[in-house]
């Protein structure tokens, strides 16, 4: 398969993740914000920025921290290269690029997601739809994912597009519960009351493990066993250890297909060293922040080293 | 309907209102269709292609980067017996441009034996020095032809126009089909219509049958696109899709240790045949525009040591020239020894003061067209066109008549669309899809019919508003 059409693959399948990740993101950032009084709804909002790293791309156009002005920022601003709608105009833009790498299926899925959230965010989103725009927004990624489960080959390009979602995908979590440690509580000494388990159960909510914990750990809300789900339990989806699974599986493929493994497969046994064997306590011990750091930089340089060894670019 | 007027051909009503053999038994089940479930299929169809993506792109129209060609639910039929002979002269046409080109780029018989003039070819901005003594594998230059069709009587088929260079639309030949088979399954079990969805397996046979020595036995062929931004990029990814081929851009491509390459996830691989849909000047930056990065620095070195067939052959973009096409039926009694059995429509070259002179005065009844323009643009079409029209166009042609040829208006046929208030015929033309490999000649049943949309308009070309439809041949 030609080095162009894997980058493609790659990064359409990761602008379908971070576009939904974003609107996870919005949707817990709307619920802090409408349960928490306006005077600190501004804060929840901006830390919404902060964890997409569009803080500065905003303040360069507002002044202030607004529901409405960041949600028109994230979802559907024609100068925010971030927006949802940017994101999913280029994850359809790469599929037409690379239209014989994917099934008629797919093509028809994220086309067809293009053009309903162009419609969509075709105008500003109001606060009474904003819960379905979002809901809207998951569904069309859901939907390009599900063709590409049910109609694509399990060959070299399903490995770029199942490598690019995990790559995503970790980094994403890894900056949410970042953002979640750094950023928002006002100082230590709020820990443990309800302004940090409510944030935390946003956090929870804006990956969808809400669930999952309450089945794990009926009746509790606390930092730790919400940090090991996302973190350390290769059951759920969107932990660091699931993905960084998932994303094995698909470097071990690519590496059979090629007969011999380079520098990505390289890295990537170290960063899942970093992980595997780790208990919740030693992550603490360390340092969330500093732990998720480093994470997130390993996990980059998996991605460089993928672009590299499958000549994505010359 | 609205009844054909008795000078045009219709091809499925005659004058006195009964229905031609083509269409006796589409006639037929059309009869028994009620208009609303029509009208709905006619929606329908809209949605498919838009949501499937068939479209095509208009260059300087922003917000309508992408369009669809619209599509008409009509079929265009032809009987078994007609096609049998058009298939012959289409055979015959382009079995001769292809010994054409060879000679043009070798010994020029032609131009001795003085029945072309030299200038022809000298002026043609397609000739490429740089092919002359060359000889592409297989001795093949024109792989891929369409030929364009008119018809005026129920025996008149013309050829209004030879696309030797990279011609375009064989996609919506093929999606017109699925659309309709997809839309009117019960209407295929009833009227026998010969298949067309084969033409991807046989472009790919036929591309490798053309390739070069040193291929392996199966030989590896690419799509070579400019990309998503080229007006028929759906039509490029298409085909590589159907022939299973990659598709391929410039900056994929290398020439390393004397082969076409192309970058892989695992590294560098030859290609054999490169079926290129980007233009000849694009091609090679070090031979043709050094500005260009759309084709590969070097891949007409390779090119000269017969290590890669370019589909088609660079170069060939002279056949589709207005004033050589004026010459065409003498070109194919030269090459094949016979008279040719399709025809050309009358052209005047201006380039004849004499013929000028009569253009000239007939302005108002003639179509005038650029030698080298394509696509609806750049032309006259006297009877429609402004007196200011006119007289711009008059100083045009006084000022550079080699520049021009000119036609009668003809009465082309018509064939009856779909339209809010029911079916009204409008003028369609045709263009067949000709394969062409030395193990010979092969020619998709049916093609390309462009219809114009608006009310006796002659102009088809989607870049002019017109639409398409599908093409029937009938089963024996």
């Amino acid at each position: 398969m030609l080095g162009r059409v894997a980058n493609g693959m790659f990064w359409m399948y990761r602008y379908l993740e971070r576009a939904e990740n974003t609107a996870r993101l919005l949707a817990a950032g709307h619920r802090m914000a409408i349960t928490r009084g306006e005077d600190v709804a501004s804060e929840e909002w901006r830390s919404v920025l902060t964890t997409l790293g569009q803080l500065t791309a905003y303040r360069a156009q507002y002044d202030d921290f607004t529901g409405s002005h960041v949600c028109d920022f994230v979802l559907r601003a024609k100068n925010n290269p971030q927006s949802v709608l940017s994101m999913f105009e280029r994850a359809r833009t790469n599929a037409r690029t690379c239209r014989s790498a994917i099934t008629a299926e797919v093509w028809e899925a994220v086309n067809e997601g293009w053009m309903s959230l162009r419609d969509l965010l075709a105008r500003p989103v109001r606060e009474t739809s904003l819960n379905m725009a979002l809901a809207a927004i998951r569904r069309e990624s859901t939907l390009a994912r599900g063709a590409t489960h049910g109609s694509m080959m399990r060959n070299e390009v399903y490995s770029f597009v199942r490598a690019g979602t995990f790559v995503e995908r970790a980094d994403n979590t890894a900056r949410i519960l970042d953002v979640k440690y750094y950023l928002l509580l006002p100082s230590l000494s709020y820990v443990g009351t309800p302004l940090d388990t409510g944030q935390w159960d946003n956090v929870l909510r804006s990956l969808s493990g809400e669930r999952a914990y309450r089945w794990l750990n009926a009746g509790r809300m606390e930092a730790r066993s919400i940090a090991e789900l996302l973190i350390l339990d290769g059951r759920f989806p969107r932990s660091l250890t699931f993905c960084y699974a998932a994303l094995r599986e698909n470097l071990d493929a690519l590496a059979r297909l090629h007969g011999r493994e380079g520098p990505a497969q390289q890295l990537m046994n170290e960063a899942e060293e970093r992980l595997a064997g780790r208990t919740v306590e030693a992550i603490f011990d360390q340092g969330l922040h500093q732990f998720l750091v480093e994470f997130i930089g390993r996990n980059q340089a998996v991605a460089n080293a993928i672009s590299d060894q499958y000549r994505f670019n010359e | 309907m609205d009844a054909p007027t008795s000078a045009t051909f219709d091809e499925m009503l005659a004058p006195d209102g009964s229905v031609r053999e083509a269409y006796r038994q589409y006639h037929e089940w059309l009869s028994q269709q009620d208009s609303a479930g029509m009208r709905r299929k006619n929606f329908e169809a809209e949605s498919f292609f838009r949501r499937t993506g068939i479209t095509f792109n208009v260059y300087g129209e922003d917000d309508a980067e992408e369009r669809l060609i619209p599509f008409d639910m009509v079929p265009r039929i032809i009987t078994a017996a007609e096609w049998r002979k058009l298939s012959r002269g289409i055979e015959q046409r382009v079995k001769a441009l292809n010994a054409f080109m060879h000679d043009l780029y070798h010994r020029q018989d032609i131009i001795r034996s003085g029945r072309l003039p030299e200038r022809l070819f000298r002026n043609n901005a397609a000739w490429l020095p740089q092919m002359v003594g060359l000889r592409p594998p297989g001795g093949i230059y024109t792989h891929i032809t369409g030929i364009d069709l008119v018809r005026t009587g129920p025996d008149e088929f013309l050829v209004l126009e030879d696309n030797a260079r990279t011609p375009s639309g064989v996609s919506y030949m093929l999606e017109n089909r699925e659309t309709m088979m997809a839309m009117f399954p019960e209407l295929f079990t009833r009227v026998k219509v010969q298949p067309v969805s084969n033409y991807p397996r046989r472009l790919a046979k036929s591309l490798s049958a053309c390739a070069p020595d040193c291929a392996a036995a199966n030989p590896t062929v690419a799509v070579l696109t400019p990309g998503i931004y080229n007006s028929a990029y759906f039509e490029h990814a298409f085909l590589a899709d159907q022939m299973g081929a990659e598709l391929v851009e410039g900056t994929d491509l290398r020439v390393i240790g004397g082969r076409v390459q192309m970058r892989t996830t695992q590294g560098y691989k030859p290609i054999d045949v490169l079926y290129r849909r980007v233009d000849d000047e694009f091609l090679d930056p070090l031979t043709f525009n050094p500005d260009s990065v759309l084709g590969v620095p070097g891949i007409m070195d390779v090119y000269r040591a017969g290590r890669i067939t370019i589909a088609n052959a660079p170069g060939t973009g002279v056949a589709d020239d207005k004033a050589i096409y004026s010459f065409m039926p003498d070109i194919v009694e030269f090459y094949t020894g016979e008279k040719p059995l399709l025809n050309n429509v009358q052209t005047w070259r201006c380039a004849d003061p004499d013929s000028l002179a009569y253009v000239l005065d007939n302005l108002a009844e003639l179509v005038v067209k650029e030698v080298h323009g394509s696509g609806g643009y750049g032309m006259l079409i006297g009877p429609t066109a402004s007196r200011k029209d006119i007289a711009t166009f008059r100083a045009k042609l006084e000022a550079n008549p080699e520049n021009y040829i000119a036609q009668p208006t003809l009465a082309l046929s018509t064939c009856p669309i779909f339209t809010r208030n029911g079916l009204a015929p409008r003028h369609v033309d045709l263009r067949p899809f000709v394969l062409l490999s030395p193990e010979g000649v092969e020619i998709t049943p049916g093609g390309l019919t462009r219809v114009a949309l608006k009310k006796g308009s002659l102009v088809v070309n989607s870049s002019q508003g017109g639409g398409t439809k599908d093409s029937w041949v009938l089963d024996e």
